[in-house]
Formats: structure tokens, sequence, C-alpha cells
């Protein structure tokens, strides 16, 4: 088992090495680092730093030693706008973004799993069908769209939920988190809903099919033939068979969530990453999309490696036989 | 003693009849086609359907604006079926050539990825080896990055313009039909009639295209068909973003945009309607598709 | 002393596009306390269909559509839902073909014996638990309590089949079916498994069916035999009686072409023509289109009379016994 999770961090090390180069050289050989990290109203002094720092007089390969060296202290340059180290421009909004991001996946499973739970077991039944139908809906709903109609009805017309922002946030381990707090939540909660829609249909689905094919499954007769209940036929039995390919698949959207996000927090006026991105294309403040895209990068290999070391987790057959090889 | 087994020869319908048939046994399937095809009968008309050319300068009163869905214009008896926008544009007009350029955009990326990804996903399951490994691999950790991602770090790069967003949406979509096409692919390969054919002589060209293809592409039409509407909803988000397509050739998602402003205020109308195009044209394209996708995959296994 | 199992015309129809499939089609037999009744016939035959039913489990789009199943005199398709599960697994046990999917490979295999017991009794889970150990020992697996922290797919098939028994056997049912258990699995682990499900009905009185298309299985271990045909059963007694001199054609047939017994040198005997598919049956008797001996009054049904000692379905008994035996 250990061996097993060695290697994918290994693997996953090699890929971010590639990423970085592949980052670096689209940023200082496509692109020209002069204009990328040295605002147009820098003075000499402020040039001069930053051409020391990142060896922007030096050949390209030691550049790339420094861009990594920069980049492991933490140091990408300067937001032009604001003028403060853009990596910490984006670290400082990053809480944000999860807190959104883990309520819409929360929102997606709590009620995505159950209807589509509901729509396996009785798939001919008019509740099974009309959730397929509604799933569609959830699917093809533009999520930007749904946001601002949300906006409309229930801030703008119904007055029950705020227009946007963040609301009052509490302290958590020194980082401030909107949930802990009723304004917060309310605040919350229209952002994490519409964020959450297309996930709640692709979990309907997801769950749906796997529920048809275990309840397929031999051992599904058999428990029936052991007179077991039917509550725990399907709680235990038809439950853990359909989780672990659901849960690979939520963790891998938790990417796209991110993502997403991005358009959300700039409907709802949400002080995350996202919409700092969106800002910093509209003025060009480049540090902070080089930065932005090389932690992206990071958090997406370390996406991807934990849904690897989850599934082998959850599944004893890989859990076992890795262990042996 | 012999069994007498007989048996009545039924006269053979063609698949294609049978596939009709098949399809158009579900009413959700027949209504999302029927939906379907109206929609991309009024995009294609749209110059002739439209009650007012919402791009001739000419034509636009500013003195309309943001009037309600309903009311008629001032200086003519035209009514405004669907409001005006903050430039005295009618919505109903606006949306119909909205349709028409997020139609177009959406079809014409999902035709170029196919083609591309298509070609080298026949390439890397025929050829195998060295070159497969290396475009699965491209395709890989293309795959890893949520395609929004991708296509607004590419469009904030390059900026706006119909080539652009294009391209944006070719480079997010390639993957996939490269991927899925090398599966069948790879299968096909091992097939006899593979076998046959190169020992024919025939070039490996020919044997990709002639041969190859034509057993992977059900999977393909299926996937090529969701494709399409996710196409039309990406591009709509990087356009109410501001990233995707110029101001004067505004999509569905810009004229969304436009209306943010006015929700507020209450002039629902001007960010509502494009919606609601938008959702029905990706409803319908969704429910197409589904019902191709459960009427193509078992006459697969049946083959 | 009265029977275990009393099955009397017993009726599971499916229901598809091309008409009624008769799967189980008037079937009546009896199996005594500690007896084992093997159920012989080919593929499609309706064996397995039979096991299903009387454990109440047939899905759509079939359904038992006549007839009385009677477990130790109670009718089981009287029983409500509920009342039929309390009897699943508790008097009432079965073990399936195919041992690869009849384990659920995401629970440990306690998990999934401790739930046999506790679904029926109201014990701890250290009492089912020691249960289960008990009952491993006595299937003869070694070192149980490493078996019991283990998942299926770490077992090999004859292991994995055995845990089923042992299951089976947790909660001392009146009746065990076993649907082909050993068919997926080697010919020596085939023979010990016959071995020990005997004797361990032997000594506990647990009336055994045994499904199957192996006559030999049957020969060695069953005391009465039915042997089915497209839904029916053709022919039902002792085992010795029917197996050393069958009257029904197609049993005469099944013993006939089995390999063992032909001379060496000599074409295989053959059943000339197919099974027919449940669809499209001949009216009467559903063996006539390959019988030598079948007759115009075959397209009548025969119904089932007593000759020779045995249960008949026939126009036409063979007179003759087929020399030799098929062991």
């Amino acid at each position: 088992m250990l061996v097993f999770i060695i290697r994918r961090c290994v693997q996953s090390l090699a890929v971010l090495l590639l990423m970085s180069l592949l980052v670096f050289v689209s940023v200082y050989a496509i692109g020209n680092p002069i204009d990328i990290l040295i605002s147009a109203d820098a003075d000499q002094i402020e040039r001069a730093r930053v051409v020391a720092a990142f060896g922007l007089d030096q050949p390209l390969w030691v550049q790339y030693f420094y861009f990594i060296k920069n980049a492991l202290a933490g140091d990408m340059g300067r937001s032009f706008v604001y003028a403060t180290p853009a990596l910490g421009l984006i670290l400082e909004r990053l809480p944000a973004t999860l807190e959104l991001a883990v309520a819409a996946i929360l929102i997606a499973i709590v009620v995505g799993l159950p209807l589509g739970l509901w729509a396996g077991l009785r798939p001919k039944g008019f509740a099974g069908k009309t959730i397929m139908t509604v799933s569609i809906f959830g699917f093809s709903l533009p999520t930007f769209w749904v946001g601002l109609m949300l906006i409309m009805v229930f801030a703008v017309e119904l007055g029950w939920l705020p227009t946007g922002g963040r609301g009052q946030t509490a302290l958590l381990l020194g980082v401030p988190f909107g949930f802990l707090t009723g304004d917060g939540l309310r605040h919350l909660l229209m952002p994490a809903l519409n964020l959450s829609l297309f996930n709640i249909a692709l979990i309907i689905r997801l769950t749906r099919a796997g529920t048809q094919e275990a309840l397929l499954q031999d051992y599904i007769k058999f428990a029936r033939a052991k007179g077991l209940r039917n509550n725990r036929i399907i709680g235990v039995h038809v439950l853990k068979n359909i989780l672990i390919p659901i849960v690979t698949v939520v963790a891998l959207q938790f990417g796209s969530i991110i993502a997403f996000s991005i358009v959300t927090e700039s409907i709802f006026a949400w002080p995350g990453v996202g919409k700092l991105l969106i800002d910093s294309i509209r003025v060009l403040d480049r540090p902070v999309i080089v930065a932005f895209l090389s932690l992206i990068v990071v958090i997406f290999i370390l996406i991807n490696l934990c849904v690897d070391l989850l599934y082998s987790l959850l599944d004893p057959r890989v859990r076992l036989s890795e262990a042996k090889g | 003693m012999m069994s007498k087994l007989t048996r009545k020869i039924t006269r053979a319908d063609t698949p294609f009849t049978r596939f009709l048939q098949g399809y158009f046994a579900s009413r959700i399937a027949t209504f999302g086609f029927v939906l379907l095809l109206l929609i991309l009968l009024a995009a294609l008309f749209a110059p002739l359907v439209s009650p007012q050319n919402p791009y001739d300068l000419e034509h636009l009163n500013v003195m309309d604006s943001r009037l309600e869905p309903g009311k008629t214009a001032m200086e003519s008896d035209l009514t405004y079926l669907l409001g005006t926008d903050d430039q005295g544009r009618d919505m109903l007009s606006a949306i119909l050539y909205g349709l028409r350029i997020s139609v177009m955009v959406g079809v014409t990326s999902t035709v170029i990825a196919l083609a591309i990804g298509l070609s080298l996903g026949l390439l890397a399951g025929y050829a195998g080896g060295r070159i497969e490994a290396l475009i699965m691999r491209v395709a890989d950790i293309q795959l890893a990055f949520p395609p929004i991602l991708v296509a607004l770090i590419l469009l904030a790069l390059t900026g706006r313009g119909v080539d652009k967003i294009i391209i944006a949406l070719v480079t997010v979509q390639w993957a996939y039909y490269a991927r899925t096409t090398r599966s069948t692919a790879l299968v096909e390969r091992k097939k006899e009639y593979i076998e046959a054919a190169r020992l024919l002589g025939l070039s490996p060209l020919r044997i990709m295209f002639r041969h190859l293809l034509p057993n992977c592409l059900p999977p393909l039409i299926v996937i090529a068909a969701l494709q399409v509407a996710s196409a039309i909803s990406l591009e709509a988000t990087l356009s109410f973003l501001g990233l995707g397509l110029p101001v004067t050739e505004p999509s569905l998602g810009l004229l969304i945009s436009n209306g943010f402003q006015y929700l507020m205020s209450g002039k629902y109308w001007i960010s509502f309607f494009p919606g609601v195009a938008l959702l029905a044209t990706v409803v319908a394209i969704n429910l197409v598709a589904d019902q191709l996708r459960d009427v193509l995959n078992p006459r697969l296994q049946g083959q | 002393m009265s029977a275990t199992l009393h099955v009397e015309n017993l009726q599971t129809h499916f229901l598809s596009r091309g008409g009624i499939a008769r799967a189980v089609d008037d079937v009546s037999f009896t199996v005594e306390p500690g007896q084992v009744m093997g159920l012989v016939g080919e593929s499609g035959s309706g064996k397995s269909m039979t096991g299903y039913s009387i454990m109440g489990l047939i899905d759509e789009p079939g359904k038992v559509v006549g007839g009385r199943i009677l477990l130790n005199g109670r009718d089981l398709r009287s029983l409500s839902a509920e009342e039929l599960r309390r009897i699943r697994g508790n008097r009432v046990a079965m073990i399936f073909q195919d041992p690869m999917m009849t384990l659920n490979p995401v629970l440990r295999i306690d998990t999934q014996m401790i739930e046999a017991v506790r679904a029926h009794q109201e014990v701890s889970k250290d009492t089912a638990l020691a249960m289960a150990r008990d009952a491993l020992v006595r299937v003869g697996i070694a070192a149980p309590d490493e078996r019991l922290n283990a998942y299926p797919h770490q077992f090999s098939g004859g292991m994995r089949q055995r845990v089923a028994i042992a299951i089976a056997l947790l909660n001392k049912p009146d009746l065990i079916i076993c649907d082909e258990p050993t068919t997926a699995l080697d010919v020596t682990i085939q023979g010990q498994i016959l071995f020990e499900m005997q004797k361990l009905c032997r000594e506990s009185g647990t009336a055994l069916i045994w499904i199957t298309h192996d006559l030999s299985v049957v020969a060695g271990l069953a005391d009465t035999v039915s042997v089915m045909y497209a839904g029916r059963i053709v022919e039902s007694g002792d085992v010795a009686r029917v197996l050393t001199q069958p009257r029904h054609p197609y049993t005469h047939g099944l013993i006939a072409s089995a390999p063992s017994r032909n001379p060496r040198g000599q074409a295989l005997r053959q059943i000339p023509g197919s099974t027919p598919s449940l669809l499209k049956l001949p009216t009467g008797c559903a063996f006539r289109d390959r019988c030598a001996h079948a007759t115009m009054e075959c397209a009548q049904t025969p119904e089932t009379r007593i000759v020779d000692g045995r249960a008949l379905r026939c126009f036409h008994p063979m007179a003759d016994a087929p020399a030799g035996s098929i062991a």
C-alpha cells in the first residue's frame, strides 16, 4: 500500500514539473516576461528589482530555476493593480472560493444521491421518470443565467436573500469563513445552490445508473435469498457498491466546480479567486494571472492524486491487490 | 423421424427504418426533435423571420429602449413582443440573430473538433506504440483540466473574435473525441476485416478512414450531439464574462450579459428571454442526444 | 412424517413480446426431511426457475401464477412479503451457481455472515460471529478467523462456494436449494463438496434439492430424481430405478448420450433435434418433435401417471432398460 502511495506521489511530482515547464515556456518564452512581470508604470528601482529577482537578464534555463525558486518561496511577482505579491493576493481569496465549492458539493450530494437512488429503485414509476427529465434540465441550464434568475426572484422581487457579497464572516483557525454566521449563510445559499445545479443532475444520473446495475447483480439476489430486510439490501449492499464510482466522479468534479465558481463569483460578487481572475483579465494584471495559473495547476494535480488514493482506499479489490504488487 | 422446422422469412427492414422507429418511440424524444428543428429553422432563417434587423442602426430608435414586452414602437406599428434592450433593439429579433450565431459557433467548433479528434484517435488506435502514447498523454493532460478554465485562459491570451473563440472551443473538445475514437479503434483493429484489408495491401490511411472509421462512428455521433450543446453553453458563458465574441456579433450570452445591470430595476426581459432561448436549445439537443444514445447502443451490441 | 416440501401444480410464467413462456409448467414433487432430490434438465428446462419460484425470487417480467408450495405444511404463496422474507435464509436457503458474484465484493466475509444470522435471530454481533466461525469450520475451512476478516475476491471459487454453503447452514434451515453449485468448480473440488453436503444433510435432517444438468452427480448423491423438460417434470422417482430403468424417452436419451456409457470407437449417441424455445413449444407433449415413439396421441398433453413405481408424463413409456449404469 505504501509503495502505491509513493509511486503515485512521484508520478504527480513529475506531472507538476512538466506543467511548471509548460507555464514557464508560455510566459517567458512565448510571452515577454518584461511585460508580464513589470508594470508599465514601474520605476527604475522596481524594474531593476524584478530583473534581479527573476534573472531576466540571464539565459532561459537559468530563468527557469529562478522561476521555480521564487515560486517555492511564494514570489510570483507583484500585482500591477494592488502592488502586493500576486500569490498572497490569491491565497487571501482562496478560502472564500473553497467555502463556496464545498457548500456546492455538499448540496449536490445531499440532494442528488437520494433522488438518484429513488429513480434507480423505481425507474418506471412517475417519480423516477420525472426525476430523470428534471435532471436533463440540470445539465442544460446555463449556470450564469440561473444565477441571474435566482437573484431576480429571491433578491429583487421577493427580497428574501441578499443580491451578492459574502456577508459576515467569523474566524476559524485564523481564516474567515462565512458559514459560521447566520448572515454568512444567507449570502452563501444562492451562489452555492447555483453552482451545485449541474452536479445535482450528474449525481442523480450516476446514482440511478449505478443502482440499476447493482440491482441486477447476483449478490443482490443472494442477499434476498438470505432473507435480509430491503432496507439493509439497499442501504448496505447496493449503496456501498455504487458509492465508489460516485465518490471518484464527485472528487474529480471538485476541480470543475472551482473552475465554474469563476462565473458564479462574478454574478454574486463573491470575493473569491474566480472574481479576482476575471477582474485581472479585464485590466491585464498579468502577474496575478500567471500566479493563478500556477496555483490551479497545483490544485488540479493534487485533486487527481487524492482521487487515485481515495479510489484505492474505498475499493478493497484495488487496495489489496496493490498491496501485493 | 425428422423434426419439421419451418421458418417464416420476414421482409427485411432496413437498419435506418428500424432506427427511426426506435427513436420516435419516445414521446419526449419526439418533442425534443421537433423543438430542435424549430430552433434550427428559426436560427437559419433569422433575417427572414425577425420583425426587425437589430443591427441595422438606421432602424433603431433609442427612444424605444427598455420597453416592456408587448409595447409598440413610437414611430412605427411594430410590436415588441419580447420588449427592447437598452439600445432600443427588438428582443425577439436580437434573440433570433443571437441564436444563429450561438448555433453556428457551437456546430462549427464541434465539427472541427470532431474532425481533428477523430483523425488523431484513429491514428493513435491504428498505429499504436509511441505515437499512440504521445497522443493519449497529451489528451489526458488536456482532459484533466475543466474546459471553462482552459478556454478562459486561452481567450485571455488571444483576445476577442469569432475565430478565437472557435479555436478555444476546439481546443477544449478534441481530446474527448480522440480518446473515444481510440478506444473503439483499439477494439476494431483486432478484428478480421482489418487484418484482411492489411493483407490486401491497402494503405494505412485508406484502412483507417474507409474501414475503421465507419465502425467507430455510432458512439461518436452521440458524443458530438452532446458536445454541441456543451459548446453552445460554454460559448454563452464565455461571452457573458466578456471574453468571447466581439460586441458586433452578439450571441445569446452577450445579450444576457447586457441585461444583467437592469435586473435590479426589474427590467427582467433583457436577460430572461435570451436565457430561455438558450435553455430551450440546449435542452432540445440533450433530449435528442439522450434518445440517440439509447437507440444506437443496444443496436451496436446486437451487431 | 410429513414432507418438508410439497410442491403442487406450480406454474411460473414469463411475459415477453413474443408471448408467454411457461418456464415452470404444472410442476409437482415432494421432498422428505433428510432426503436429497436431484432436479435434472438441460439449460432452459426450468429447473433453476423452479428453485427461484420456491424461494419467491421471481422478478418481472416473470410471475408465479399457480400452484401451491407447502413448506412444512405452510403454503409459501399465501404468505405476505414480510412473512416470506422471514422464511428465506431461515427455514429455506439457496446456494447459487457462480460463486464469483454471489458474495458482495466490497463487504467483508464476517459482515455478510453476521447479517445472515441477525436478519432472523436476535443475537449480539459477537454471538453471530461465533456462529459464523463454527459454520466455516463445519464446511471444512481451516483458519476461519483469517477468512472472516477477508474479502471475497481473496478466495478461490471452491472456497467461496464453501462460504456460501456455510451461510446457508447458519440458521439451520429445513430445506436447502442448490442451483448447480459445483458446475463452475474443478472436478476434484466438486467431489469434495458433494460428499460434505451429503454428510451435513444426513446429520442434520435437512432436505436438499440439487439442481443440475449432470446425471452422474445425481447418481452419486440423490435419493430421488426429477427430470425436467421444457418446464415440465417428465419423469420422477427413486434414483436407482429411474436411472437404471428410465421409462421416458427423454430420460432414456439423456442417459444413453452420456459419453462414459459409450463403447469406444462408436459414434456418440444424441437426442436428435434441439431444445425448443419456450415460446414455440409444440402442442401436447413438448418432446414429441424429437421423439422416435411419438404418435398422434402425443398432440394431447400427457398427464402425470404412476408407471412402474415412478411418476411419468408419457403416452409411450419405454419398456427396455439400457444396459449398464451411467456412474
